[in-house]
């Protein structure tokens, strides 16, 4: 049996480095375009201001890229250590993304940073601008490379179980990448980096203003985020919704969770927008509900009925059912490797494996699982109700609260009347809600999926490496203290960058 | 499994070796970049000179290190038993691989945004660190290699690792970690020679010529402890282009066994001799001529080395100490055949463009980084 203590740490761990990982790859995402957009203006007017602009804002994108970076080796690393079995079992398809991402767009990234920083007076204007802007390029080719991997474990397609290896194998590079998951996954994480790099830049800058500090750069680079950020700010709400269309593909589970779907409604099913879930007694209080809006959201339709975690829980109970067919097809398998019938059962009933798989949790010998075992089974399908419904109606609202708020900048931007103290004190107070909604919506996404690492596939709990505990607790202990100790650095000096401005400009 | 037009044993051929020119792709571009880092507080005695050390890998380090990242990436993609049973099996020495490389993307671009001379002094040490343990880790790592390690797997092929760090810390690990870790100072050392000017080029030169000794030495006890000490392994019958599963071989234990390949091809012994030769020159080059020629000399005894003990391990990856029978090896641990080669047609098209590009940003950065020019930068942070 596998130690859960193993596993709860393994998450944690994951969990812990991911999210904290994602606090500065958004920014290195908006960032490194806002940096490409300035030099362009740059090298087309020729008025050093925006050189200054870009040199300015790179130095600060300089401290966070860093940190990116070294967050960024843990995340390679860590499917070895700590997921080896996933690692095993799924690395056929899940390491091909991975490793492009380094030879297309790591490479790229981390090649030219330094150019960036260091080759200003070392090459022709235009190509420094190209430089630049290839080092942008890099970072988002980055997200969507591990946005394909990591859409792959949300919707598994283009892979099949192949009994003489006893893993998953790719069948379609196609598909991997091509993932409809995957493509809408990496378009609304880009966005929201975007989003990110604006409002980094629109708070800095509103700072400036309300000080009488560095008013060309922080009027400039006011009005560069606020039109990067309003067209940024509209594409994370619509692919976000893409995002949830897609999801109902293979993750209605996820859906019903965002929404307290006890159980299925009639189509169309009404949206609650706010509520007191409760995982207990399965039930949502004082909910207050649109109707029609969910059924439109998540089936694009009138008639397609949203499908409630009861019902959901029932058809997890069949398709555990139908996996242990494949897990007895697969012993047979074993001891006779051309088995004609159990090479039928086993093609017959594959993609429900991962489901018979859940019952690990219960016995090691899973042929012989009881019915009680397989209902409890099924009812660990049921996600974190209550978390799943507040994360998402967080991010999604301050989805909302980022057009409102660049829409405000464009107009003071346009009217030249960036001069409004009210509206710069609320650009400062919004610095941190970009991180907010960023990594809320990574709990809506990966705490959303288990109990699966790989939806359907693989149980989290099943891929953990053979460590032991004291091994793991050592390592976070070890992480917790670095990051913290890197944390407080980073944040002293951006805060001292921001303090000393840019050189030139009083 | 079909549909890909090279055959499955051809492509885990290209993969092995592929995964060799990664590995030594990073021992000589990041591999300097390490050594400098570790020699860092050493050969720079004031704030100048250790600026002026940090500004000859500055700008190119970054792209550098992604080799090793790629490594860990494709052998993920090529090799999923492999990355999954090293990184998880190893996984105390990844860790401290893991802080030390963490140290460098934000020690280098910490470190002068401070004018303090404590934070200074604490992130050059910290560099310093940076560079040594990486370096270290990977040639224990690899002596223990020679040496199997102590892995089996259930009929699920789920791995079960029985070791613990401080096995790996044994006597030829230790050895095979120096000569790692020296040849990597030599490395940083030439490239230093060649690239600074005024007493740091000098310090480093005596540095990369008493590294290059250490090294040269190092490799040759290493190679007779393999030749007198160490029982190889001996792969019995199997189909090279059966299914990458581990649990259907025999595999037996000899003497000198991994001498067998340089034994059947004698050509082979062309590796350790530009090993050897390579840092025997380094050793041997008067003071105050470390340049170029030394940087290319290191080079070569760095590829001469790591293809030395790849081509002895071949054709196993990992091999098991306590169930030999379940060691990895290039023909039956790789990712299936229509994965190989996608991902050999992705590197075939991508890897070129990396390496123009790369000798693209260090030909921008061309020339020496010059101690009077570096310490006019001073309160450039």
């Amino acid at each position: 049996m596998i130690d859960a203590t193993v596993v709860e740490l393994s998450r944690l761990q994951f969990a812990l480095t991911a999210l904290y990982h994602f606090l500065f790859v958004p920014l290195t995402l908006g960032l490194s375009l806002l940096l490409a957009i300035m030099e362009s203006v740059y090298v087309m007017t020729g008025r050093p201001i925006w050189r200054e602009m870009t040199q300015f804002w790179g130095i600060l994108f300089g401290i966070n890229f860093a940190m990116g970076v070294a967050t960024g080796i843990t995340m390679e690393f860590q499917f070895g250590t700590n997921w080896a079995y996933y690692s095993q079992y799924v690395g056929d398809i899940f390491g091909a993304p991975l490793a492009i991402e380094g030879l297309m767009a790591f490479f790229l990234e981390a090649s030219f940073v330094g150019l960036f920083f260091f080759g200003w007076d070392r090459m022709p204007r235009l190509a420094h601008l190209t430089v630049t802007w290839l080092t942008a390029i890099g970072a988002n080719l980055s997200a969507l490379w591990i946005l394909i991997a990591n859409g792959w474990m949300q919707n598994p397609i283009g892979a099949e179980f192949n009994p003489a290896t006893m893993r998953m194998e790719l069948t379609s590079f196609y598909d991997l990448v091509f993932n409809p998951v995957a493509q809408a996954k990496f378009v609304h994480t880009v966005s929201a980096g975007y989003v990110c790099g604006s409002v980094f830049v629109l708070a800095v800058s509103a700072l400036y203003l309300l000080r009488g500090r560095h008013i060309p750069l922080a009027r400039r680079s006011m009005t560069v985020a606020a039109i990067f950020g309003l067209a940024s700010a509209l594409s994370v709400v619509v692919l976000g919704d893409e995002s949830g269309y897609t999801a109902t593909i293979n993750q209605k589970m996820k859906i019903a969770g965002i929404e307290a779907a006890w159980h299925t409604e009639p189509a169309p099913a009404g949206l609650t927008l706010i509520g007191l879930p409760d995982l207990a007694t399965q039930t949502t209080r004082y909910a207050i509900k649109i109707p029609w809006v969910l059924g439109l959201i998540a089936t694009r339709s009138l008639d397609t009925p949203v499908e409630g975690i009861t019902e959901l829980v029932a058809e997890g109970q069949k398709r555990i059912a139908d996996g242990l067919n494949a897990y007895h097809a697969l012993e047979t398998l074993r001891q006779n490797p051309d088995d004609p019938g159990a090479k039928a059962a086993l093609a017959a009933s594959q993609h429900d494996l991962g489901y018979a798989l859940l019952l690990r949790r219960y016995r090691a010998d899973i042929g012989a699982a009881t019915p009680d075992q397989i209902a409890a089974a099924a009812n660990d399908l049921i996600p974190d109700v209550p978390v799943m419904f507040w994360s998402f109606r967080v991010m999604a609202g301050l989805g909302f609260y980022f057009i409102a708020l660049f829409a405000g900048a464009f107009y003071f931007a346009s009217v030249r009347r960036l001069d409004k103290r009210w509206f710069l004190r609320l650009a400062v107070l919004s610095l941190p809600l970009p991180w907010v909604a960023i990594e809320l919506g990574w709990v809506v996404a990966e705490y959303g999926r288990q109990p699966w690492a790989v939806e359907g596939v693989l149980p989290t709990f099943l891929g953990v490496s053979s460590v032991s505990v004291a091994t793991i607790l050592g390592s976070i202990a070890g992480f917790v203290l670095f990051y913290s100790a890197l944390a407080v650095v980073d944040l002293a000096l951006m805060v001292r960058t921001i303090r000393r401005g840019p050189a030139l400009s009083p | 499994m079909t549909g890909a037009p090279i055959p499955y044993d051809i492509l885990r051929l290209i993969w092995w070796a592929l995964l060799g020119v990664l590995l030594i792709g990073f021992a000589v571009l990041d591999g300097y970049d390490l050594g400098t880092a570790m020699l860092l507080p050493f050969v720079g005695r004031n704030d100048a000179e250790r600026r002026q050390v940090r500004e000859t890998v500055e700008p190119n380090w970054e792209g550098h290190q992604v080799w090793f990242i790629l490594g860990g990436g494709a052998s993920f993609a090529a090799w999923p038993p492999l990355y999954a049973a090293s990184f998880s099996g190893f996984y105390v020495a990844m860790f401290l691989v893991l802080l030390a490389l963490i140290i460098r993307p934000v020690g280098f671009t910490f470190r002068d945004k401070l004018p303090n001379y404590r934070w200074r002094e604490f992130w050059d040490w910290g560099l310093s660190v940076g560079g040594f343990v990486p370096s270290l880790v990977f040639g224990v790592a690899f002596g223990n290699l020679l040496l199997g390690v102590p892995f089996g797997f259930d009929n699920e092929l789920r791995l079960s690792y029985t070791g613990s760090f401080f096995g790996l810390l044994n006597p030829f690990g230790l050895v095979a970690g120096v000569l790692s870790a020296a040849m990597l100072a030599m490395h940083g050392g030439t490239w230093l020679a060649m690239k600074a000017d005024g007493a740091v080029a000098r310090r480093a030169g005596l540095a990369a010529r008493v590294f290059a000794l250490i090294a040269a030495i190092a490799f040759a006890l290493a190679g007779w402890w393999v030749a007198t000490g160490i029982d190889g392994y001996v792969l019995g019958s199997i189909a090279h282009a059966g299914p990458s599963n581990p649990l259907a071989k025999s595999v037996t234990r000899a003497a000198g066994a991994w001498l067998a390949n340089y034994r059947t091809y004698p050509a082979l012994l062309a590796a350790p001799g530009i090993g050897t030769a390579g840092a025997l020159l380094v050793a041997l080059i008067p003071a105050g001529r470390v340049r170029v020629l030394a940087f290319l000399l290191s080079a070569l005894s760095v590829i001469g080395i790591i293809a030395t003990a790849g081509l002895a391990l071949f054709p196993f990856l990992l091999p098991s100490s306590t169930h030999p029978e379940m060691s990895l090896t290039v023909w039956d641990a790789s990712s299936s055949q229509t994965t190989l080669f996608l991902m050999l047609v992705a590197t075939v098209i991508l890897l070129p463009i990396v390496l123009a590009y790369t000798a693209y940003a260090l030909r921008v950065m061309r020339g020496k980084v010059r101690i009077a020019e570096v310490a006019e930068r001073e309160g450039h942070y």
